[in-house]
Protein backbone atom coordinates (compact mmCIF):
# COMPACT_ATOMS: atom_id res chain seq x y z
CA UNK A 1 0.00 0.00 0.00
CA UNK A 2 1.23 3.77 -0.26
CA UNK A 3 2.75 4.92 2.55
CA UNK A 4 2.72 8.32 1.39
CA UNK A 5 -0.95 8.07 0.39
CA UNK A 6 -1.61 6.71 3.92
CA UNK A 7 -0.22 9.09 5.68
CA UNK A 8 -1.70 11.86 3.35
CA UNK A 9 -5.00 10.69 4.87
CA UNK A 10 -3.75 10.29 7.97
CA UNK A 11 -2.79 13.81 8.50
CA UNK A 12 -6.09 15.01 6.75
CA UNK A 13 -8.25 12.87 9.46
CA UNK A 14 -6.67 13.68 12.51
CA UNK A 15 -4.87 16.79 12.44
CA UNK A 16 -1.30 16.99 14.30
CA UNK A 17 0.19 13.39 14.02
CA UNK A 18 3.77 13.49 13.54
CA UNK A 19 4.21 10.90 11.15
CA UNK A 20 7.37 9.72 9.13
CA UNK A 21 7.75 7.72 6.00
CA UNK A 22 10.62 5.01 6.86
CA UNK A 23 11.45 2.36 4.09
CA UNK A 24 7.81 2.01 3.29
CA UNK A 25 6.22 1.71 6.82
CA UNK A 26 5.04 4.94 8.66
CA UNK A 27 6.98 5.66 11.67
CA UNK A 28 4.67 7.42 14.10
CA UNK A 29 6.76 9.58 16.05
CA UNK A 30 5.11 10.11 19.39
CA UNK A 31 3.70 7.04 20.75
CA UNK A 32 0.57 8.16 22.70
CA UNK A 33 -0.71 9.01 18.42
CA UNK A 34 -0.58 5.33 18.21
CA UNK A 35 -3.79 4.38 19.00
CA UNK A 36 -5.69 6.98 17.69
CA UNK A 37 -3.90 6.49 14.28
CA UNK A 38 -4.85 2.64 14.29
CA UNK A 39 -8.32 3.34 15.36
CA UNK A 40 -8.57 5.29 11.81
CA UNK A 41 -6.93 2.52 10.00
CA UNK A 42 -9.08 0.01 11.40
CA UNK A 43 -12.35 1.75 10.79
CA UNK A 44 -12.03 4.54 8.22
CA UNK A 45 -13.95 2.94 5.21
CA UNK A 46 -11.18 3.25 2.91
CA UNK A 47 -8.97 1.32 4.82
CA UNK A 48 -11.25 -1.14 6.97
CA UNK A 49 -7.67 -2.75 8.06
CA UNK A 50 -8.84 -5.01 10.72
CA UNK A 51 -6.33 -7.82 11.28
CA UNK A 52 -3.10 -7.02 12.70
CA UNK A 53 -0.81 -9.48 12.06
CA UNK A 54 2.23 -8.92 14.08
CA UNK A 55 3.65 -7.27 17.09
CA UNK A 56 7.00 -7.70 16.90
CA UNK A 57 9.82 -5.58 18.62
CA UNK A 58 13.68 -5.12 17.91
CA UNK A 59 16.41 -3.47 20.32
CA UNK A 60 18.60 -0.38 18.02
CA UNK A 61 20.36 -0.22 21.34
CA UNK A 62 19.86 3.80 20.88
CA UNK A 63 16.13 3.28 20.93
CA UNK A 64 13.38 0.15 21.79
CA UNK A 65 10.95 0.01 18.35
CA UNK A 66 7.66 -2.33 17.86
CA UNK A 67 6.62 -2.77 14.38
CA UNK A 68 2.82 -3.56 13.69
CA UNK A 69 1.62 -5.64 10.13
CA UNK A 70 -1.98 -4.40 9.63
CA UNK A 71 -3.91 -5.81 6.69
CA UNK A 72 -7.19 -6.09 5.78
CA UNK A 73 -9.69 -8.87 5.71
CA UNK A 74 -12.33 -7.49 3.85
CA UNK A 75 -10.48 -5.86 1.09
CA UNK A 76 -7.59 -7.86 0.86
CA UNK A 77 -5.01 -5.46 1.28
CA UNK A 78 -2.45 -4.63 3.29
CA UNK A 79 0.36 -4.74 4.60
CA UNK A 80 0.49 -1.39 6.57
CA UNK A 81 3.32 -1.27 8.63
CA UNK A 82 3.61 1.14 12.02
CA UNK A 83 6.58 1.62 13.70
CA UNK A 84 6.57 2.96 17.59
CA UNK A 85 10.46 4.28 18.79
CA UNK A 86 10.58 4.63 22.52
CA UNK A 87 13.46 5.53 24.64
CA UNK A 88 15.00 2.50 26.46
CA UNK A 89 15.10 3.98 29.86
CA UNK A 90 11.19 4.77 30.08
CA UNK A 91 9.63 2.09 27.29
CA UNK A 92 5.89 2.84 27.16
CA UNK A 93 3.98 2.13 24.77
CA UNK A 94 0.07 2.09 24.19
CA UNK A 95 -1.78 -1.30 24.19
CA UNK A 96 -3.87 -2.00 21.11
CA UNK A 97 -5.77 -5.21 22.66
CA UNK A 98 -8.64 -2.75 22.50
CA UNK A 99 -8.69 -2.30 19.58
CA UNK A 100 -7.58 -5.93 18.32
CA UNK A 101 -7.63 -8.84 20.12
CA UNK A 102 -4.58 -11.03 18.84
CA UNK A 103 -2.24 -8.21 19.98
CA UNK A 104 -2.89 -9.23 23.25
CA UNK A 105 -0.54 -12.36 23.30
CA UNK A 106 2.28 -10.90 21.24
CA UNK A 107 2.39 -7.30 23.61
CA UNK A 108 3.07 -10.02 26.50
CA UNK A 109 5.72 -11.92 24.14
CA UNK A 110 7.34 -7.97 23.75
CA UNK A 111 6.92 -7.35 27.25
CA UNK A 112 8.38 -10.49 27.86
CA UNK A 113 11.72 -10.58 26.11
CA UNK A 114 12.19 -6.85 25.58
CA UNK A 115 10.47 -4.98 28.65
CA UNK A 116 8.71 -2.81 26.49
CA UNK A 117 5.35 -1.53 28.92
CA UNK A 118 2.14 -1.83 26.82
CA UNK A 119 0.18 0.52 28.46
CA UNK A 120 -3.72 -0.33 28.91
CA UNK A 121 -2.90 -4.44 28.57
CA UNK A 122 -5.53 -6.17 30.54
CA UNK A 123 -2.68 -8.72 31.86
CA UNK A 124 0.83 -8.27 30.97
CA UNK A 125 3.40 -10.69 32.03
CA UNK A 126 5.31 -12.92 31.20
CA UNK A 127 4.54 -15.22 28.84
CA UNK A 128 7.76 -17.22 28.01
CA UNK A 129 9.73 -16.97 30.84
CA UNK A 130 9.23 -18.05 33.94
CA UNK A 131 7.61 -16.04 36.70
CA UNK A 132 10.40 -14.42 38.65
CA UNK A 133 12.96 -14.10 36.01
CA UNK A 134 15.23 -11.70 35.50
CA UNK A 135 16.04 -8.67 33.01
CA UNK A 136 14.92 -9.38 29.46
CA UNK A 137 17.08 -11.64 27.15
CA UNK A 138 16.55 -10.05 23.90
CA UNK A 139 18.02 -6.74 24.87
CA UNK A 140 21.38 -6.51 23.48
CA UNK A 141 22.65 -5.27 26.67
CA UNK A 142 21.75 -8.90 28.83
CA UNK A 143 24.22 -10.70 30.24
CA UNK A 144 23.42 -14.02 29.80
CA UNK A 145 24.92 -16.41 32.80
CA UNK A 146 27.66 -18.55 32.44
CA UNK A 147 26.18 -22.19 32.39
CA UNK A 148 29.43 -23.72 33.69
CA UNK A 149 30.46 -22.12 36.62
CA UNK A 150 28.39 -22.93 39.64
CA UNK A 151 27.45 -19.43 42.01
CA UNK A 152 26.65 -20.23 45.25
CA UNK A 153 23.37 -20.27 45.06
CA UNK A 154 23.93 -23.42 43.23
CA UNK A 155 26.33 -24.53 45.69
CA UNK A 156 24.25 -24.35 48.33
CA UNK A 157 20.98 -25.46 46.92
CA UNK A 158 22.98 -28.82 45.95
CA UNK A 159 24.38 -29.04 49.35
CA UNK A 160 20.69 -28.83 50.36
CA UNK A 161 19.89 -31.97 48.01
CA UNK A 162 22.42 -33.97 49.21
CA UNK A 163 25.16 -33.98 46.74
CA UNK A 164 28.47 -33.77 46.54
CA UNK A 165 30.20 -30.25 45.47
CA UNK A 166 33.71 -30.58 44.19
CA UNK A 167 35.61 -28.30 46.28
CA UNK A 168 37.47 -26.38 43.39
CA UNK A 169 33.66 -25.66 42.11
CA UNK A 170 32.74 -24.84 45.85
CA UNK A 171 35.80 -22.48 45.84
CA UNK A 172 35.39 -20.88 42.37
CA UNK A 173 31.86 -20.13 43.97
CA UNK A 174 33.14 -18.64 47.42
CA UNK A 175 35.22 -16.36 45.07
CA UNK A 176 32.82 -14.80 42.83
CA UNK A 177 30.85 -14.08 45.87
CA UNK A 178 33.51 -12.12 47.67
CA UNK A 179 34.13 -10.28 44.70
CA UNK A 180 30.20 -9.56 44.61
CA UNK A 181 30.05 -10.59 40.69
CA UNK A 182 27.85 -12.95 38.62
CA UNK A 183 29.07 -15.44 36.53
CA UNK A 184 28.71 -14.31 33.07
CA UNK A 185 29.07 -15.81 29.51
CA UNK A 186 32.25 -14.55 28.25
CA UNK A 187 31.87 -12.25 25.30
CA UNK A 188 33.60 -12.70 21.98
CA UNK A 189 37.02 -11.21 21.67
CA UNK A 190 36.13 -9.15 18.42
CA UNK A 191 32.90 -7.72 20.13
CA UNK A 192 35.34 -6.76 23.29
CA UNK A 193 35.96 -3.24 23.49
CA UNK B 1 24.06 -67.33 52.46
CA UNK B 2 26.17 -66.43 49.61
CA UNK B 3 26.10 -67.39 45.87
CA UNK B 4 28.80 -69.18 44.32
CA UNK B 5 29.45 -67.02 41.27
CA UNK B 6 28.62 -69.40 37.77
CA UNK B 7 31.76 -69.53 36.35
CA UNK B 8 30.81 -71.99 33.53
CA UNK B 9 31.45 -71.67 29.97
CA UNK B 10 29.83 -73.28 26.81
CA UNK B 11 31.94 -71.73 24.05
CA UNK B 12 30.09 -70.17 21.10
CA UNK B 13 31.07 -72.99 18.71
CA UNK B 14 29.32 -75.82 20.86
CA UNK B 15 26.57 -73.90 21.67
CA UNK B 16 25.97 -73.51 17.61
CA UNK B 17 26.54 -77.17 16.84
CA UNK B 18 23.86 -78.42 19.78
CA UNK B 19 21.34 -75.76 18.88
CA UNK B 20 21.60 -77.36 15.13
CA UNK B 21 20.69 -80.87 16.71
CA UNK B 22 17.89 -79.01 18.46
CA UNK B 23 19.59 -78.66 21.89
CA UNK B 24 19.37 -75.50 23.51
CA UNK B 25 22.21 -74.21 26.46
CA UNK B 26 22.09 -70.81 27.68
CA UNK B 27 22.93 -69.42 30.78
CA UNK B 28 20.25 -67.65 33.14
CA UNK B 29 22.40 -64.16 32.10
CA UNK B 30 21.36 -64.73 28.93
CA UNK B 31 18.16 -65.49 29.15
CA UNK B 32 17.52 -62.77 31.34
CA UNK B 33 19.46 -59.91 29.03
CA UNK B 34 17.64 -61.45 25.92
CA UNK B 35 14.40 -60.36 27.53
CA UNK B 36 15.40 -57.41 28.91
CA UNK B 37 16.52 -56.28 25.68
CA UNK B 38 13.90 -57.51 23.16
CA UNK B 39 11.55 -56.05 24.91
CA UNK B 40 12.51 -52.23 25.90
CA UNK B 41 9.81 -49.98 26.45
CA UNK B 42 10.17 -46.65 25.28
CA UNK B 43 7.90 -43.66 27.06
CA UNK B 44 6.23 -41.62 25.08
CA UNK B 45 7.80 -38.45 25.00
CA UNK B 46 9.04 -35.88 22.51
CA UNK B 47 9.90 -32.13 22.67
CA UNK B 48 10.69 -31.21 19.45
CA UNK B 49 11.31 -32.16 15.56
CA UNK B 50 13.32 -35.26 16.77
CA UNK B 51 10.05 -36.53 18.06
CA UNK B 52 9.23 -37.05 14.40
CA UNK B 53 11.75 -39.07 13.26
CA UNK B 54 10.95 -40.98 16.53
CA UNK B 55 7.46 -41.49 15.33
CA UNK B 56 8.70 -42.23 12.29
CA UNK B 57 11.02 -44.88 13.66
CA UNK B 58 7.82 -46.25 15.27
CA UNK B 59 5.63 -46.48 11.81
CA UNK B 60 5.72 -49.60 9.35
CA UNK B 61 8.60 -48.34 7.22
CA UNK B 62 11.35 -48.56 9.85
CA UNK B 63 9.44 -50.64 12.39
CA UNK B 64 10.97 -50.03 15.81
CA UNK B 65 8.68 -53.53 16.16
CA UNK B 66 11.71 -55.40 15.07
CA UNK B 67 13.67 -54.98 17.77
CA UNK B 68 10.58 -55.21 20.19
CA UNK B 69 10.74 -51.60 21.45
CA UNK B 70 6.87 -50.48 19.94
CA UNK B 71 5.36 -49.97 23.32
CA UNK B 72 5.70 -46.53 23.55
CA UNK B 73 4.12 -46.18 27.56
CA UNK B 74 2.52 -43.17 27.89
CA UNK B 75 3.98 -43.52 31.65
CA UNK B 76 7.50 -43.56 33.30
CA UNK B 77 6.42 -45.84 35.56
CA UNK B 78 5.68 -48.64 32.59
CA UNK B 79 8.69 -47.43 30.67
CA UNK B 80 12.41 -48.45 30.16
CA UNK B 81 13.84 -46.05 28.39
CA UNK B 82 13.62 -42.29 28.20
CA UNK B 83 13.95 -41.37 24.35
CA UNK B 84 15.20 -37.01 25.20
CA UNK B 85 13.95 -36.57 21.39
CA UNK B 86 13.98 -32.88 20.79
CA UNK B 87 15.52 -29.37 22.51
CA UNK B 88 15.12 -29.01 26.20
CA UNK B 89 14.53 -26.09 26.81
CA UNK B 90 14.96 -24.90 30.37
CA UNK B 91 11.69 -24.58 31.12
CA UNK B 92 10.99 -28.11 30.39
CA UNK B 93 14.10 -29.52 31.91
CA UNK B 94 12.41 -30.03 35.28
CA UNK B 95 9.85 -32.14 34.44
CA UNK B 96 12.76 -34.43 32.11
CA UNK B 97 14.51 -34.85 35.12
CA UNK B 98 11.06 -35.59 37.26
CA UNK B 99 10.20 -38.12 34.46
CA UNK B 100 13.49 -39.34 34.91
CA UNK B 101 13.21 -40.21 38.73
CA UNK B 102 9.37 -41.62 38.13
CA UNK B 103 10.97 -44.49 36.01
CA UNK B 104 11.40 -47.94 37.67
CA UNK B 105 14.52 -49.29 37.89
CA UNK B 106 16.37 -50.58 35.68
CA UNK B 107 16.11 -47.31 32.74
CA UNK B 108 17.74 -46.34 30.41
CA UNK B 109 18.01 -42.86 28.73
CA UNK B 110 19.09 -42.25 24.91
CA UNK B 111 19.91 -38.62 24.10
CA UNK B 112 18.63 -38.19 20.26
CA UNK B 113 19.72 -35.33 17.86
CA UNK B 114 22.41 -32.27 18.88
CA UNK B 115 19.78 -30.18 21.09
CA UNK B 116 19.44 -33.08 23.77
CA UNK B 117 23.22 -33.46 23.58
CA UNK B 118 24.80 -30.52 24.00
CA UNK B 119 22.43 -27.17 23.25
CA UNK B 120 22.45 -27.86 19.65
CA UNK B 121 22.41 -25.07 17.17
CA UNK B 122 20.84 -22.94 20.23
CA UNK B 123 23.75 -23.33 22.75
CA UNK B 124 24.13 -19.82 23.05
CA UNK B 125 20.34 -19.21 23.60
CA UNK B 126 19.27 -17.61 26.81
CA UNK B 127 16.70 -19.91 27.31
CA UNK B 128 17.65 -23.79 25.92
CA UNK B 129 19.64 -26.23 28.45
CA UNK B 130 23.05 -27.49 27.13
CA UNK B 131 22.43 -31.31 27.21
CA UNK B 132 20.10 -33.09 29.59
CA UNK B 133 23.67 -35.20 30.54
CA UNK B 134 23.47 -31.89 32.82
CA UNK B 135 21.20 -33.40 35.13
CA UNK B 136 20.52 -37.18 34.26
CA UNK B 137 23.02 -40.07 33.24
CA UNK B 138 22.79 -40.88 29.51
CA UNK B 139 23.70 -44.44 28.33
CA UNK B 140 23.47 -43.71 24.53
CA UNK B 141 24.57 -40.51 22.70
CA UNK B 142 23.03 -40.08 19.46
CA UNK B 143 23.79 -37.38 17.04
CA UNK B 144 22.12 -35.67 14.55
CA UNK B 145 19.42 -33.07 13.21
CA UNK B 146 17.42 -34.72 13.26
CA UNK B 147 19.19 -38.27 13.24
CA UNK B 148 17.35 -40.53 10.68
CA UNK B 149 14.94 -43.30 12.02
CA UNK B 150 18.15 -45.57 11.04
CA UNK B 151 20.10 -43.89 13.39
CA UNK B 152 17.86 -44.10 15.92
CA UNK B 153 17.88 -48.22 15.26
CA UNK B 154 21.68 -48.18 15.30
CA UNK B 155 21.10 -46.45 19.09
CA UNK B 156 18.93 -48.86 20.03
CA UNK B 157 20.88 -51.71 19.08
CA UNK B 158 24.20 -49.64 20.88
CA UNK B 159 21.75 -49.75 24.04
CA UNK B 160 20.94 -53.31 23.46
CA UNK B 161 24.61 -54.61 23.24
CA UNK B 162 25.05 -52.20 26.44
CA UNK B 163 22.24 -54.60 27.93
CA UNK B 164 23.79 -58.00 26.97
CA UNK B 165 27.26 -56.53 28.74
CA UNK B 166 24.99 -56.25 32.24
CA UNK B 167 25.50 -59.30 34.64
CA UNK B 168 22.79 -60.54 36.65
CA UNK B 169 24.59 -60.94 39.64
CA UNK B 170 26.11 -57.72 39.71
CA UNK B 171 23.56 -55.51 38.44
CA UNK B 172 23.15 -52.04 40.12
CA UNK B 173 19.57 -51.94 40.46
CA UNK B 174 19.50 -55.17 42.34
CA UNK B 175 22.43 -53.90 44.95
CA UNK B 176 21.66 -52.23 48.03
CA UNK B 177 21.72 -48.05 48.12
CA UNK B 178 21.37 -47.28 44.80
CA UNK B 179 20.62 -43.58 44.41
CA UNK B 180 19.12 -42.91 40.66
CA UNK B 181 17.04 -40.23 41.75
CA UNK B 182 18.33 -36.81 40.82
CA UNK B 183 17.12 -33.79 42.49
CA UNK B 184 15.08 -31.98 39.97
CA UNK B 185 16.16 -28.24 39.26
CA UNK B 186 14.21 -24.80 40.32
CA UNK B 187 14.14 -21.74 38.12
CA UNK B 188 16.19 -19.17 38.93
CA UNK B 189 16.54 -15.45 38.18
CA UNK B 190 18.78 -16.21 35.55
CA UNK B 191 18.82 -19.75 34.64
CA UNK B 192 18.01 -22.96 36.10
CA UNK B 193 19.10 -23.56 39.95
CA UNK B 194 21.83 -25.36 39.61
CA UNK B 195 23.25 -24.72 36.38
CA UNK B 196 24.36 -28.77 36.56
CA UNK B 197 24.75 -31.67 38.84
CA UNK B 198 28.46 -32.27 39.72
CA UNK B 199 27.49 -35.68 40.79
CA UNK B 200 26.26 -36.49 36.86
CA UNK B 201 27.82 -34.05 34.81
CA UNK B 202 31.21 -31.75 35.19
CA UNK B 203 32.86 -29.35 32.87
CA UNK B 204 35.82 -30.04 30.67
CA UNK B 205 38.96 -28.35 31.74
CA UNK B 206 39.82 -27.26 28.32
CA UNK B 207 36.58 -26.42 26.48
CA UNK B 208 37.04 -25.35 23.07
CA UNK B 209 33.49 -24.39 23.27
CA UNK B 210 34.37 -21.28 25.42
CA UNK B 211 36.62 -19.90 23.22
CA UNK B 212 34.44 -20.50 19.67
CA UNK B 213 31.18 -19.65 21.07
CA UNK B 214 29.67 -17.25 24.17
CA UNK B 215 27.19 -14.78 24.11
CA UNK B 216 27.58 -12.43 21.21
CA UNK B 217 27.04 -8.83 22.91
CA UNK B 218 27.41 -6.22 20.15
CA UNK B 219 28.74 -2.89 21.97
CA UNK B 220 31.73 -1.09 21.28
CA UNK B 221 31.99 -0.61 17.51
CA UNK B 222 28.95 -2.20 16.85
CA UNK B 223 26.28 -0.36 18.64
CA UNK B 224 25.10 2.04 16.33
CA UNK B 225 21.64 1.37 15.42
CA UNK B 226 21.15 1.32 12.05
CA UNK B 227 20.18 4.57 9.86
CA UNK B 228 16.63 3.15 8.94
CA UNK B 229 15.64 6.69 7.52
CA UNK B 230 15.92 7.41 3.74
CA UNK B 231 19.17 8.27 2.33
CA UNK B 232 20.12 9.48 -0.53
CA UNK B 233 22.90 6.48 -1.60
CA UNK B 234 25.81 8.59 -3.91
CA UNK B 235 25.55 6.36 -7.08
CA UNK B 236 28.55 4.31 -6.34
CA UNK B 237 31.41 4.88 -9.31
CA UNK B 238 30.66 2.12 -11.70
CA UNK B 239 33.84 -0.62 -11.57
CA UNK B 240 35.42 -0.58 -14.66
CA UNK B 241 34.30 -2.73 -17.71
CA UNK B 242 36.67 -5.46 -17.54
CA UNK B 243 38.46 -6.48 -20.95
CA UNK B 244 35.92 -7.18 -23.85
CA UNK B 245 36.92 -10.80 -24.04
CA UNK B 246 38.67 -11.13 -27.58
CA UNK B 247 35.75 -11.95 -30.43
CA UNK B 248 36.17 -14.89 -32.19
CA UNK B 249 35.35 -13.73 -35.34
CA UNK B 250 33.16 -15.29 -37.22
CA UNK B 251 34.43 -18.49 -39.31
CA UNK B 252 33.11 -17.78 -42.87
CA UNK B 253 32.15 -21.48 -43.41
CA UNK B 254 29.29 -21.14 -40.18
CA UNK B 255 26.93 -18.81 -41.89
Amino acid sequence: MDTEKVKADLEKALGPVALKSVRSSLLVENAQDLPKVAKFLKEDAAYRLDYLSSVTASDFIDYLETVYHLYSMEKKTGPVTLRVRVPRTDPKIPSLVSLYRGAEFQERDNFDLFGIVYEGHPDLRRIMMWEGFEGFPMRKDYLQEDSETLESVDVEWLEKNGVKVPEAAKAKAVELRQQGKRALAERRVEDKG
Amino acid sequence: MALAPNTSQVDDGLKNELAKKGIVVTTLNQLYNWGRRSSIWPMQFGLACCAIEMIATACARYDIARFGAELFRPSPRQADLMIVAGTVTKKMAPQVVRLYNQMAEPKYVITMGACSIAGGPFIDGYNVLRGIDRYIPVDVHLPGCPPRPEALLYGLMELQKKIDGQQIETAEWYQQGLKREYPIPEFGPHGLIPKFNPEVWQPRENDLRKERYGQPIMIGKKTKAPNLDVVAVAAAPKPAAPAAPAQTPPTPGMA
